[in-house]
């Protein structure tokens, strides 16, 4: 399993830099991860973050963009500007989550 | 609620297990027709004809399984009643929604255009596949575009085997090279776990598949013909076949039942409601993070059944279900890949069902994983229908699969994560 340092705390991650272990984030991490892959962390993309956040320790699952949509109420428009390009991966990212998946 | 294949399974094992004089078993269905949803991905192709996939539901339910027909209009969980849209009700004492999910085409902007069934098409409802089988019969070539709108789909892996054996059809019909083919996924790729995209290696390229990733649909430009994300790409089309939003059933959100996506929200467990203790959802209906699929149903069913017995009985449930589902894949010229999967463990090869012995491989391209897959049809409705034991063990087993191949601090056996 390959770690990484990021505020003098060493942290789990997998081969891409997705952190695997829910406990070790914390607000401070998330804001370092967002710097790694350039998002200025703003209140609207923290009201993204605390949901996807409490929505996987309810779910056991990285939510989906639709469903940060429904249920986080964050448009899916919006979810494109705030984390360009790869919504899903970046949120996931930040969050320090498990991106997206299929079975294979 | 619901006589498919999670439905049946269930009513055909319970009807078993409980005493007749105590406990009497209603099902109820809109109609008689019971699919073998896993033919639709045949269909298209003529490997299967429509009548091959459908049969009676109430000749597979136990005779002593009462089977109303109806269209359900709410649940009163309160009051433990299902009332039904033409003013019938019937009170429970347990209620089982086993009423899966649907393609859901209204969902995407410009779906039900002016070309849904003519250059606009999907294979997740019967209505579909047979129009899609017409629809190849004499279809030209062009840009072929296959996409899924968004997950959680019944069997994940289908767009991905519809794609394999287009590839097949077209080479056989001497007529590929007309063919330009994309694969087009809200997923970070066509394959998101390790060691089975490696599995899969160049798979998609050696068959000239293109792969549009992390595509968000917003809709379905009808003047232009083309796919359109939320990031302004376009893909055009000259026929799409596309996976529709999957959703349960519309009354399950009017009953507050049911997530933003009316998946009804359930203990991954036990499958029990997370609001009633006298509602399970199981199958497609319900919300666990695993495939929706029918061998998740099939494994999820065996141990439900021992969780409900002692549910009745006033006891603590104490079987966990692990989320295992085993999937064939076919991966077109008469072959196929066969997964073993669970919460915990991704696909990993090796052999199936027998350590060593197979004589099925898993995550491997065989002859014998197709033929496995063609005959799954007959043990369908011969053995898992009716409730017949199947020789293969509800949860997942890790003999035969290559644990080696994980990173280290998974390789020993982890407690299910709570």
């Amino acid at each position: 399993m390959a770690t990484t340092v990021i505020n003098g705390k060493e942290l789990a991650v997998d081969d891409e830099g997705f952190m695997t272990e829910y406990d070790q984030w914390d607000e401070s991490i998330g804001q370092e991860l967002a710097t790694v892959i350039g998002v200025d962390m703003t209140d609207d993309h923290w009201k993204v973050i605390r949901f996807l956040r409490d929505d996987f320790q309810a779910k056991g699952e990285t939510p989906t963009i639709r469903r940060v949509s429904t249920a986080g109420g964050v448009d899916t428009k919006t979810l494109f500007r705030l984390f360009p390009k790869k919504p899903a991966k970046k949120m996931s990212y930040i969050a320090g989550l498990p991106k997206p998946h299929g079975c294979v | 609620m619901g006589g498919g294949t999670a439905g049946t399974m269930a009513a055909n094992k319970l009807r078993k297990e409980l005493s007749a004089s105590d406990w009497q078993i209603t099902v109820i269905d809109a109609d008689d027709d019971h699919r073998y949803q896993p033919g639709y991905l045949f269909m298209p192709f003529g490997t299967y004809q429509p009548e091959q996939v459908t049969k009676s539901r109430r000749a597979t339910l136990n005779s002593r399984v009462d089977l109303q027909y109806g269209e359900i209009d709410v649940i009163r969980p309160e009051e433990q009643v299902v009332a039904l849209a033409d003013g019938r009700e019937f009170a429970y004492d347990m209620l089982i929604i086993a009423t899966g999910v649907s393609p859901r085409p209204d969902q995407s902007d410009g779906m039900l255009g002016e070309h849904w069934r003519d250059s606009v098409h999907e294979f997740y409802s019967y209505e579909g596949s047979v129009a899609l089988s017409e629809k190849l019969k004499d279809w030209p070539g062009g840009r072929l575009v296959i996409n899924i709108v968004d997950m959680p789909i019944k069997c994940p892996v289908a767009p991905l085997e519809f794609a394999f054996l287009a590839d097949g059809f077209f080479s056989e019909k001497g007529m590929r090279d007309k063919v330009q083919m994309t694969y087009v996924t809200p997923l970070p790729g066509a394959f998101t776990k390790p060691i089975a995209a490696q599995a899969f290696g160049n798979t998609l390229e050696d068959k000239s598949i293109e792969v549009e990733a992390d595509f968000m649909l917003m809709e379905i430009d009808n003047d232009k013909k083309a796919l359109v994300s939320y990031d302004d790409r376009e893909i055009p089309f000259d026929l799409l076949v596309t996976v529709p939003l999957n959703m349960g059933q519309e009354f399950i959100g009017r009953s507050g039942l049911g997530d933003e996506l009316n998946l009804v929200p359930v203990d991954k467990f036990t499958q029990v409601s997370t609001q009633y203790d006298t509602i399970f959802a199981l199958g497609d209906a319900n919300n666990i993070p695993a495939s929706k699929a029918g061998s998740v149903a099939h494994f999820e069913i065996d141990i439900f059944v021992e969780n409900f017995m002692q549910h009745i009985a006033g006891k603590e449930m104490t079987h966990r279900f692990d989320g295992h589902a085993n999937c064939f894949i076919e991966t077109g010229g008469g072959k196929a890949m066969l997964i073993d999967f669970n919460y915990d463990y991704e696909p990993l090869p090796g052999k199936f069902p027998y350590a060593g012995v197979g004589p099925m491989n898993l995550l491997k391209e065989s002859r014998i994983n197709h033929l496995g897959k063609l005959a799954f049809r007959w043990i369908y409705w011969n053995v898992l229908m009716p409730g017949r034991p199947m020789p293969l063990p509800a949860l997942m087993s890790l003999k035969g699969k290559r644990t080696d191949l994980l990173e280290t601090d998974e390789n020993k056996e982890p407690a299910l994560s709570a």
